[in-house]
């Protein structure tokens, strides 16, 4: 199993973001989960949500306390006490951000790799949803779930003119990130559901 | 084949492939998305169904009401304080004897305010002379709705399907969405034999004296113990259809030689599930799922503790002044036993607090306690109180 935590802000697709990773997950035959913590319902505040993805059932319904990964959305939120709190030895942090991932790492102290997915969401969906594009670097990061699962989970919750968009924003969202650099991270290995 | 489905919209779903002729329910907080996945399935054209959105839960279960007494299908869905402000209608719906259903989307009670879950709400309404079925996940959640139908329609009784709030109402997770065909083999068209009807005019829910008063209270009693047989017959039925069971009024999961069992109600379930493989050195341990908790399932309880020596029960809800709800009827219905296991009480995850899988190895230590622990909040951190209220 591996654990996913998703930290961000109201208004910036937190929660949509933990449910299309999981049901790409789910669409490539695997099992998963996802849930959020909520808070004050009100944009701006600090948003968790969860993931799990793995080869059987999920029972636990705790939340995750000591993730594989963190997909921080709001770089600041780097700085913010707990935010990295728990993360498993090994494990990786997506931040979006504008600054490269080495500046970023010297700067944050923390081993990081980072995207500048509000600059590509304005680019391609003329909005900072960051949620997107920092999904499809997670997933290439991984290499454990291909893009077209991404694809599919978008399509069954979005269409026309905004499915299109986010097509072309994850295809360029991927190539941010260099391919499997967290694929011996992504252990244990999960099979998928017979 | 299993659907990437959150548990509202799934419940959602299940309640329309249940044919419901009419959905009352107030749209607004403390609501969840079930009705309004179910809205929108209407304003698609996906559903024949009416409905009404009302000013207020009173009005929404009042509603509900009405239209069963007129011989519609019908379901509403609330929680939290909405439950507190239909409770009145509640009982009239359980005492005229009209078969709704409903889903509490469990959540705390207030005050101090919470939007988060815990089983206060319908531990609050369990007198009420509702069926009251609890939830461990969202697959139980989506088949539990559809066998309540079957259930109340069978006794003439209210069912309300217990789903933890957020746990599990706002988790997404793989599920199977039973077939149409399948829905309407195992639940057959409505018809509800009291129905209104104004060639025929009658007065229902009258006044009714001493006299006759007793005999109404015994008689819906005896339903309510009668039920248990329709719960447990909808669950096996279903699962002949589906291959999926929920655990009839009570399930238990652990091997046979355990001498210790925990015993809980709804999604906390799960997570002792995979607690108990994480701590393999605690030794064995039964898991008990109440999935019944109104009919009281005295007897299939008993039977499951035979020679055990202790029954944790964790819940998340309490009776202040007094201690655990369901803790205080799992040790009545024990203590007939001859050898009467101890029976130990504990609250946790109230308001939303989060129960880790660390949860489990601070339960079973009360195994180890000189005398059994009648009743204490497991995950209160006193050092946040001032001391004279600790």
């Amino acid at each position: 199993m591996i654990e996913v935590r998703i930290h961000g802000r109201g208004g910036q697709g937190n929660v949509v973001a933990a449910y299309l990773l999981a049901s790409a997950a789910i669409i490539e035959g695997l099992f998963a989960q996802a849930f959020p913590a909520f808070g004050a319902e009100r944009r701006g505040a600090p948003v968790t949500a969860f993931v799990r993805v793995a080869g059987q059932a999920v029972r636990r319904r705790c939340q995750v306390r000591q993730p594989d990964f963190l997909i921080i959305q709001d770089e600041a939120l780097l700085y913010v006490p707990g935010v990295t709190e728990g993360l498993r030895a090994g494990g990786g942090i997506l931040v979006n951000s504008a600054q490269g991932s080495a500046e970023l790492s010297t700067v944050s102290g923390k081993d990081v790799i980072s995207l500048p997915a509000t600059a590509l969401a304005n680019q391609f969906l003329g909005k900072p949803v960051p949620n997107t594009a920092l999904l499809a670097a997670f997933l290439t990061l991984m290499e454990r779930l291909p893009l077209e699962a991404l694809v599919k989970a978008l399509g069954q919750r979005f269409k026309g003119e905004v499915l299109e968009n986010n097509v072309r924003l994850i295809h360029a969202a991927a190539s941010g990130v260099t391919p499997g650099l967290w694929r011996q991270k992504a252990c244990p290995l999960f099979t998928a559901r017979p | 084949m299993l659907q990437a489905l959150e548990g509202s919209q799934a419940i959602a779903q299940a309640v329309a492939l249940c044919r419901p002729q009419v959905v009352a329910a107030y749209p607004i907080t403390p609501q969840t998305h079930i009705v309004e996945g179910l809205a929108r399935l209407i304003a698609d054209g996906k559903l024949q169904c009416e409905l009404v959105s009302v000013e207020s839960e009173f009005s929404a279960a009042s509603v509900a009401l009405g239209a069963v007494a007129a011989g519609s299908r019908v379901y509403t869905a609330s929680a939290s304080q909405g439950i507190l402000l239909m409770s009145e209608v509640l009982y009239n719906i359980a005492g005229l004897r009209v078969p709704l259903v409903m889903t509490c989307a469990n959540r705390a009670v207030s005050a101090p305010l919470s939007i988060w879950n815990d089983q206060q709400d319908s531990m609050a309404v369990r007198d009420a002379g509702w069926i009251q079925l609890y939830c461990a996940d969202n697959q139980e959640a989506v088949d539990t709705t559809v066998q309540a139908y079957r259930i109340a329609e069978r006794t003439e009784l209210p069912v309300m399907v217990c789903v933890d709030g957020f746990t599990l109402t706002h988790t997404l997770e793989p599920l199977e969405i039973p077939p149409q065909d399948q829905v309407d083999a195992f639940l057959p068209p409505f018809r509800f034999a009291r129905a209104l009807d104004p060639s025929y005019p009658v007065s229902s829910g009258t006044l009714v004296s001493p006299e006759y008063y007793t005999e109404a209270r015994h008689a819906h009693h005896q339903a309510l113990l009668r039920a248990k047989d329709e719960i447990v017959a909808a669950d096996s039925d279903w699962a002949v259809l589906t291959g999926r069971a929920s655990g009839g009024l009570l399930q238990v999961d652990g091997p046979d030689d355990a001498r210790v069992a925990i015993l809980t109600l709804g999604s906390v379930f799960g997570t002792l599930l995979d607690a108990r493989e994480e701590y393999p050195q605690l030794g064995p341990v039964k898991l008990i799922k109440l999935r019944a908790f109104r009919p009281f399932p005295v007897e299939a309880l008993q039977q499951v503790c035979v020679g055990l020596s202790d029954v944790i029960v964790l819940e998340r809800a309490l009776s202040p002044g007094s201690g655990g709800i369901a803790g205080a009827e799992v040790r009545a219905a024990l203590a007939e036993l001859p050898a009467a296991p101890r029976v130990h009480n504990f609250a946790a995850g109230l308001g939303g607090r989060d129960v880790p899988l660390d949860i489990y190895p601070r339960l079973l230590a009360a195994t180890q306690s000189a005398s059994p622990v009648r009743f204490a909040i497991l995950d209160v951190e006193l050092d946040k109180l001032p001391v004279e209220d600790r």
